[in-house]
C-alpha cells in the first residue's frame, strides 16, 4: 500500500515512522520486484549476474551439507563426495558467470548515473569471494589444500598477517569458510541487489538525457 | 580424472588444459551472449508509477 | 523525489516492456542445476590423500632424516624463516625500510630443534635405552660439538643408502645423531609423529601448523607438488590436482611470480634488479592496488572511458541504438 504523503505532524517523531518512509521512499517493492524493464535490457549479456547467483545457491546448498556432516565426510563417503564435487563444480560455475558479469559491466559502463557504489560492491564481492574459495581450498585435508597452504603461508607472513590469519591452522580457516565468510558475502550481496534495484538498469552508452537531472532527481 | 593434466607453454606462460578450456571457454560463452539474439518481449508496457505495490 | 518518480524520470521516452525477474531467476537456477549435477556426476572431484609424515619417512626417508637433520642444526626454511616463527635478523621480508613482516613480530614460536625432533624423542626415549641415552649424550654436548657432528652427518646424508628400513651413511663422527634420526624415523613410520606434532597438551587439535612447515622443509613434498605442476614458479595458485581446472581467477596473482625480477636477477637499464627475496611481499602490494584501483574504475580517467571507446557496447544495444 502507498504511503500517504507525510502531514506536517511536526510535534510526533519516530525513528520508527522515518525508517519506514525512508524504505517507502528509496525502495518501494514495485522497485524490488519490478514486472518490467527498459527494453535495452534484451541482451544475453544481462543474464550472468542472476546465473551467479544461482551458482551461489548451490556452493551454499552443497556447503551446508557438507558443514552438517562434517569435513571427514567427504573423503570417506561416496555421497559425501558428490556433494563435494557439487560444491567444487558450483564453484567454478560462480566464478565464470561473476567474471562474464564483470566483462559486461564494465564494457557497458555500468557504475554511470550514480552507480559507482555498486560496482565498488561488485569489486569486493568479488575480493571476498577470491578469499572464500581459498579458505575452503586450505580446508580440504588433502595433499592439494596443504600443498596451498604451505605456499599461501609465505604471502601472509610478508604482509605481516600470517598468525593473525594463520593458513596452516585448519579450525580458524574452516570457522572463516563456512561461518564468517558466506555471512559477509550474503550481506554485500543483498546491499549489491538492492542498490541494482534502487536505481533501475542503467542506461545505454551515448543516449542524451531529455535534461540533465537535478539535485533533486539525483539518487540519494 | 585423477592422472595430472597436459600442460601447454608458451614463453613464460604454463597453463593445463583444463584451464586453457575453462578461460577459452568463458570468451566463447561472453561473444555468444553479445551476438545471439535475444527473443523480443513485445508488449510494451507504462512505467511503474509504485501503485500497484 | 522517491525512488520510483526517480526512475519514471530516468526512464523517460524508454519503452519498458514486461520482464520476469523472478522467473529469469528461476530458469537460471534450473539451468545451472543441470550444469552442476551433470558436471559432478560426470567428472567428480579431485582428493589426492595428504602426504603426511608417516607417508614420507616410509616413502623418501633419506630425505626425511636430512631434514630433521636441518632442523637440529637449525638450518632449514622454518628455522631461518623469521617471524612470526623467531627472530632470525634480515631474513622478513621487506621493501626498502617497511617491513610488515618484522612488525608484526614472533607470534606463533617454533623451535624446530626442540620442537620437531628432540621434544617427540622426549617421549619415545621411554622404556628406549638408546634413544634416552643419544638424548643425555646430545644435551650434554657443546653447541660447537653439537654443530660439528650434524654437520658432518649432513655431508654423509648425501651418499646415504636405504636398507631394511634403515638410513645408512658412510662411517665417521656423528655422535648420537644417528641414534636420534633412527628415532625419530621409527616414530614417523609408525604415524607417531603426526599425532605428537599436532599436539599441545589437549584432546582436541586443529592446528596443524608445527607439521606442515616440517614437511614443508623438505623436498618430498614440493617435489610431489612440482610433478603436478603446483609450485609457485609453475603459475601453481592456478592450478589443480589432475584433469581438473583450478582456480582460472588467480591468474593475474600467480602471472607476477614467472618472471625476473619476482623470481631471479633482471637487467633492467643496466642495473641488476633481483626481488626474489621479498617476492610475496611486492606481489600482495601489488594485488591490493591493482585491485583498489578495479574498485575505482568509476573514477579514474582513461579506463572508465574504454568502454565508450571500444565498441562492445554498440553489440549489446545494437537494437536499441537501431531504433531510436
Amino acid at each position: 500500500m502507498r504511503e500517504a504523503s507525510p502531514k506536517p505532524q511536526a510535534e510526533h517523531s519516530s525513528w520508527t515512522l522515518s525508517i519506514r518512509r525512508l524504505l517507502a521512499r528509496n525502495l518501494p517493492l514495485s522497485n524490488l520486484l519490478p514486472d518490467r524493464q527498459p527494453v535495452y535490457v534484451g541482451s544475453w549479456v544481462y543474464i550472468f549476474g542472476v546465473l551467479a547467483i544461482a551458482g551461489l545457491i548451490w556452493i551454499i546448498g552443497s556447503g551446508v551439507l557438507l558443514a552438517f556432516f562434517g569435513p571427514q565426510w567427504w573423503h570417506e563417503s561416496n555421497i559425501g563426495r558428490f556433494v563435494n564435487s557439487l560444491h567444487l563444480w558450483s564453484v567454478q560455475v560462480f566464478f565464470v558467470f561473476m567474471v562474464l558479469h564483470l566483462w559486461g559491466q564494465y564494457f557497458m559502463a555500468g557504475w554511470r548515473d550514480g552507480r559507482a557504489p555498486t560496482w565498488m560492491i561488485g569489486v569486493v564481492i568479488f575480493a571476498f569471494s577470491i578469499a572464500a574459495a581459498f579458505t575452503g581450498f586450505v580446508s580440504q585435508q588433502n595433499f592439494a589444500g596443504e600443498w596451498i597452504a604451505v605456499n599461501a603461508k609465505d604471502a601472509t607472513n610478508s604482509f605481516g598477517i600470517g598468525s593473525l590469519f594463520n593458513v596452516l591452522n585448519f579450525g580458524q580457516m574452516y570457522g572463516i569458510h563456512v561461518v564468517l565468510l558466506p555471512l559477509l558475502l550474503a550481506t554485500l550481496l543483498g546491499i549489491h541487489l538492492v542498490l541494482v534495484r534502487m536505481r533501475g538498469v542503467v542506461r545505454p552508452i551515448g543516449l542524451k538525457r531529455a535534461a540533465p537531472p537535478s539535485d533533486e532527481e539525483r539518487p540519494s | 580424472m585423477d592422472t595430472p593434466a597436459t600442460y601447454l607453454s608458451w614463453n613464460f606462460i604454463l597453463i593445463s588444459v583444463p584451464n586453457l578450456l575453462m578461460i577459452a571457454g568463458m570468451i566463447v560463452v561472453f561473444v555468444a551472449a553479445l551476438l545471439a539474439p535475444f527473443p523480443s518481449h513485445g508488449e510494451a508496457a507504462e512505467p511503474e508509477d509504485g501503485n500497484d505495490a | 523525489m522517491n525512488a520510483a518518480d526517480r526512475q519514471a524520470k530516468y526512464y523517460a521516452g524508454i519503452k519498458m516492456i514486461h520482464f520476469d525477474l523472478v522467473k529469469e531467476m528461476v530458469l537460471a537456477l534450473f539451468v545451472v542445476s543441470l550444469v552442476v549435477v551433470g558436471l559432478a556426476g560426470v567428472l567428480s572431484s579431485p582428493d589426492d590423500p595428504a602426504v603426511t609424515l608417516q607417508t614420507w619417512a616410509t616413502k623418501d626417508p633419506v630425505d626425511f632424516v636430512t631434514t630433521a637433520t636441518s632442523e637440529l642444526a637449525g638450518t632449514s626454511g622454518t628455522a631461518g624463516y623469521g617471524p612470526p616463527y623467531n627472530n632470525t635478523a634480515d631474513v622478513a621480508q621487506a621493501i626498502g625500510p617497511i617491513s610488515p613482516q618484522s612488525l608484526a613480530g614472533v607470534r606463533i614460536p617454533i623451535d624446530p630443534a626442540q620442537d620437531f625432533v628432540l621434544k617427540p624423542l622426549g617421549f619415545a626415549a621411554v622404556g628406549n635405552p638408546t634413544i634416552s641415552t643419544a638424548l643425555q649424550t646430545y644435551a650434554a654436548a657443546s653447541s660447537d660439538q653439537q654443530q660439528t657432528w650434524l654437520t658432518s652427518y649432513t655431508d654423509a646424508l648425501g651418499n646415504a643408502t636405504v636398507a631394511n628400513d634403515e638410513v645408512s651413511v658412510a662411517s665417521g663422527d656423528y655422535g648420537p645423531v644417528p641414534d636420534l634420526m633412527t628415532g625419530l624415523l621409527g616414530l614417523a613410520r609408525t604415524g607417531a609423529l603426526d599425532g605428537l606434532l599436532l599436539s599441545n597438551g589437549n584432546l582436541f587439535q586443529t592446528d596443524f601448523t608445527k607439521p606442515l612447515l616440517f614437511l614443508g622443509d623438505g623436498n618430498y613434498l614440493p617435489n610431489l607438488a612440482a610433478a603436478q605442476h603446483l609450485t609457485g614458479d609453475q603459475w601453481g595458485m592456478m592450478n589443480e590436482t589432475g584433469m581438473y581446472p583450478g582456480q582460472t581467477w588467480l591468474w593475474a596473482f600467480s602471472f607476477w611470480y614467472q618472471f625476473p625480477p619476482f623470481n631471479g636477477p633482471a637487467d633492467i637499464l643496466g642495473q641488476q634488479i633481483d626481488w626474489s627475496a621479498n617476492t610475496d611481499l611486492i606481489v600482495i602490494i601489488l594485488m591490493i592496488v591493482l585491485t583498489t584501483l578495479l574498485a575505482l574504475v568509476p573514477f579514474i580517467p582513461i579506463l572508465r572511458d574504454i568502454p565508450r571507446w571500444v565498441p562492445i557496447h554498440r553489440l549489446i544495444w545494437r537494437k536499441y541504438y537501431r531504433n531510436s
